[in-house]
């Protein structure tokens, strides 16, 4: 893809790009748990590759997810594009992609200096990373938040210096795969921001896929054909075995077919063109509801007892005798159930907000892919009992509690403080937005002066601009 | 080591543990929970209204036999009575001992029970005479694709027979991931546009049908079968390994390995999907030959036989309907009986 923008910015091509472009290169090696000396080889082929491209190039490690700031994840407005063609885009090309080079390219002058990062990343980050990804127990999560964090990071270099639009190489083949893959995660109601052409759920800077009606055999045919070098990283799943992944054996699947039915990747992708990014035909118009923390879509879970897949999963229907283990768990849960189809707010006790679990507050941020994702991240030891027996309050209210062994409590403290801080902020938010809803109907039937002290604590966090209205609101009665 | 304690009546010994939750069960209490779970996707989804006349689409396999048994549980509870139709595509050898397991259960539970047969319904075409049409064309012979539009016809007509408002079909959680995964690999938009709900509702003359068993998951069902020990026929059609389906199931069972709520995942995904409205299908008419619900001209079930009648019959199948509009093909159409066994071609 590389080697097709530069072609297209040349002098004599016949329609000319005009866009300013700079290539981001992200380095993984210690989510992939590669040794220092392997990393620094690795970047110093990519760099040799970037140099001679002779764009603007920034190199960043995927440490660095741990110093990004909460507004990652929050989906800024667009700032209104120039009225003529000139924007500035960033070309993202990374590990076992087909890079672009050309020899005869030499000649160009050396572009001004490259921003690099201030220096390699700290021990302690790489070491926080490592005990991020030792800590998700299945494959398939692992790949799935490495995804997330890597899209987050992109987003967050392109933010920072200007672009508008990243480009990423995958091609109809890996698009192909993808797709089924995020059928297969549960991403159904999201295929088209996934697999699509443009993907603007981030609001300000825009995913497009140009490279998305090449198939894989082209671009190999391409690259050897032109000489393109390539630099080879090892990824997640390099040397897994065949059954480990979800995306391993959606891969596997689809090349078989292939082999059997030559036409069924370009039926897939077919098929793909044919989404829409809406929600299904029940629930449209009307303002979108919440977002996911991660991946940033509407969310698309129900009601926790609707006659649905999510409904069966955490319906509320318990055998006729309660267990009695799980009884002082029941009704947090089961009140963050019955919430859950409205606002996202976390269970409140009738005491202390504060009090609800950290991990049920985040997984009813998440939707429905995520949350499946999330249910892998367990800290601490193996566990005793089955896969699910971890998995604990999060989603489903017939936690196995099998007598004997302890259930192990899940912690999010692996996950960079950029996730947890905005799950906080939006929880707290959604509170304050509940109470103030309940305030309004109270005041009403009749003013409660005692309580406008303590709203106002309780708001100060979130939205002084509400809480003056309120305190007008109830002042006037 | 003994098995723990079931985590619901915490006196009995538990029997399994259910591969949704891994939550350890005691027989009683998992029939119990498969059948609330049953009652509350019926409930919830307003399935079956109170005085329904329900047509039971019952194979003599496991998910009709589960399906039966289960309704026949919760039929006072929801008011419906209950009727079995049985379907006889004539395939030799596998489809009567299916019967004679449906014949056992209608006696067992005394349910009223009607037989349809293809033979009396089509024409005189089995599936086995289908088959041996379909043979020469040297690419699969898809008579998986009769099979299923002939079937859901005769469904119907055996549900009209015996005066129901319903149609209940045994597709569970599986079949339902099945189906996506196969539409997708297939392209098959329109189809894809279509499913994901509980069922249809039911337009332009067409019984509601709908799938309570669509949320379990297959491994369940066949322990609930086991636990209270229905009596079932549990071979696989002689068809089967030709079957598109063949490749989707063996994909599910790998990605069900890798990761166990692939099943639920796979169903609420094709809940949620969103297509282009230009790829939905149609608005349904009727069908000019049979007056059933049909897309297009003819209902795929008369396309079919068409097809077969000519001679030609792939003729309604992928883009060869073209070949429909033609009137006065160059055979003899055999309204009759099933053709004998076809001429050698000499060369």
């Amino acid at each position: 893809m590389l080697w097709q923008v530069l072609e297209g910015l040349s002098q004599d091509s016949a329609k000319r790009l005009r866009f300013v472009p700079g290539v981001v290169f992200a380095d993984e090696g210690a989510a992939c748990g590669q040794s220092p000396e392997d990393r620094a080889k690795t970047l110093a082929e990519a760099k040799l590759v970037l140099q001679t491209v002779g764009f603007p190039w920034h190199i960043v490690a995927l440490e660095e997810v741990f110093s990004l700031p909460p507004s990652v994840l929050r989906c800024s407005a667009r700032e209104p594009v120039g009225t003529e063609g000139a924007y500035k885009a960033a070309v993202d090309s990374f590990l076992q992609q087909h890079h672009v080079l050309g020899e005869e390219k030499q000649s160009r002058p050396c572009p001004q200096h490259p921003q690099g990062r201030a220096g390699p990343p700290t021990a302690g980050q790489t070491e926080a990373l490592s005990r991020l990804f030792n800590s998700v127990k299945t494959l398939t999560a692992k790949e799935e938040l490495l995804q997330t964090l890597r899209t987050h990071l992109i987003l967050h270099v392109a933010r920072t210096h200007g672009y508008s639009k990243v480009m990423t190489g995958d091609s109809c083949t890996r698009l192909a795969v993808k797709l089924m893959t995020s059928l297969a995660l549960g991403r159904g109601a999201f295929l088209a921001w996934d697999t699509g052409f443009s993907d603007e759920r981030h609001g300000d800077v825009v995913v497009v896929r140009p490279m998305r009606e090449h198939t894989l055999k082209e671009v190999a045919f391409y690259n050897r054909l032109f000489a393109v070098p390539s630099v080879f990283t090892p990824a997640v799943d390099t040397k897994a075995p065949e059954k480990a992944s979800i995306h391993r054996l959606m891969e596997a699947f689809i090349l078989r077919l292939q082999a059997q039915f030559p036409s069924t990747v370009s039926t897939v992708y077919r098929t793909s063109e044919k989404l829409v990014k809406a929600p299904r035909d029940g629930c449209a118009a009307g303002t979108p509801g919440p977002r996911c923390l991660l991946c940033m879509c509407v969310l698309d879970v129900d009601t926790a007892d609707s006659a649905t897949a999510f409904g069966a999963q955490t319906s509320s229907q318990l055998p006729q005798t309660q267990p009695p283990v799980a009884e002082a768990e029941a009704p947090t849960v089961s009140c963050c159930h019955s919430g859950m189809g409205r606002a996202q707010h976390c269970c409140r006790m009738e005491a202390d907000p504060r009090a609800c679990d950290p991990r049920a507050c985040v997984t009813a941020q998440l939707c429905y892919g995520c949350r499946v994702n999330m249910k892998d991240l367990v800290s601490g030891g193996p566990s005793p009992a089955r896969e699910q027996a971890g998995a604990g309050l999060g989603l489903r209210l017939r936690s196995p509690g099998t007598s004997g062994s302890s259930l192990l409590q899940p912690s999010l403290d692996p996950l960079p403080p950029y996730i947890l801080a905005e799950a906080q902020l939006r929880s707290q938010r959604a509170e304050a937005e509940q109470e103030i809803q309940e305030r309004l109907l109270e005041a009403e039937d009749g003013a409660r002066p005692g309580a406008t002290s303590a709203e106002q604590a309780h708001e100060d966090g979130a939205r002084p601009g509400a809480t003056s209205a309120e305190q007008e609101g109830a002042d006037g009665l | 080591m003994p098995a723990p304690r079931c985590a619901s009546c915490h006196k009995a010994r538990a029997a399994l543990r259910r591969p949704r939750s891994g939550q350890a069960l005691c027989t009683t209490c998992f029939c119990a929970a498969f059948e609330a779970e049953v009652l509350h996707t019926v409930v919830a989804g307003r399935l079956l209204p109170p005085g329904a006349v329900v047509a039971v689409g019952a194979s003599g396999g496991k998910d009709s036999t589960v399906l039966a048994h289960v309704l026949r549980e919760l039929a006072p509870r929801l008011g419906i009575s209950l009727h079995l139709v049985a379907v006889d595509e004539g395939i030799g050898g596998y489809r009567d001992a299916a019967l004679a397991a449906v014949r056992r259960q209608a006696a067992r539970w005394e349910l009223p029970l009607t037989v349809v047969a293809y033979a009396e319904l089509f024409g005189g075409w089995t599936m086995d005479a289908v088959a041996r049409s379909t043979a020469g064309s040297g690419r699969s012979r898809s008579c998986c694709t009769f099979c299923g539009v002939l079937r859901r016809r005769a469904l119907e007509e055996g549900a009209r027979r015996v005066g129901a408002t319903h149609v209940v079909t045994g597709h569970n959680a599986d079949d339902m991931a099945e189906t996506v995964l196969m539409n997708f690999l297939r392209g098959d938009a329109g189809r894809l546009a279509r499913g994901g709900g509980l069922g249809s509702p039911g337009e332009g003359g067409a019984l509601p049908r709908c799938r309570p068993l669509q949320l379990a998951s297959q491994k369940e069902v066949v322990l609930y079968a086991h636990f209270r020990r229905l009596d079932y026929f549990s071979e696989e059609c002689v068809y089967a390994p030709e079957a598109f389906r063949g490749h989707a199931r063996d994909l599910l069972k790998l990605l069900e390995a890798a990761r166990p709520s692939a099943v639920l995942d796979l169903v609420h995904s094709a809940e949620r999907l969103a297509l282009a409205p230009a790829a939905r299908p149609p608005p349904p008419g009727a069908c000019s030959r049979c007056g059933a619900l049909a897309s297009r001209a003819l209902c795929q079930a008369c396309a079919l036989l068409e097809g077969l009648n000519r001679g030609r019959p792939r003729l309604a199948i992928g883009k060869g309907r073209r070949g429909l509009d033609e009137e006065g093909s160059p055979r003899e159409p055999q309204p009759s009986g099933p053709p004998t066994s076809e001429p050698i071609p000499g060369f």
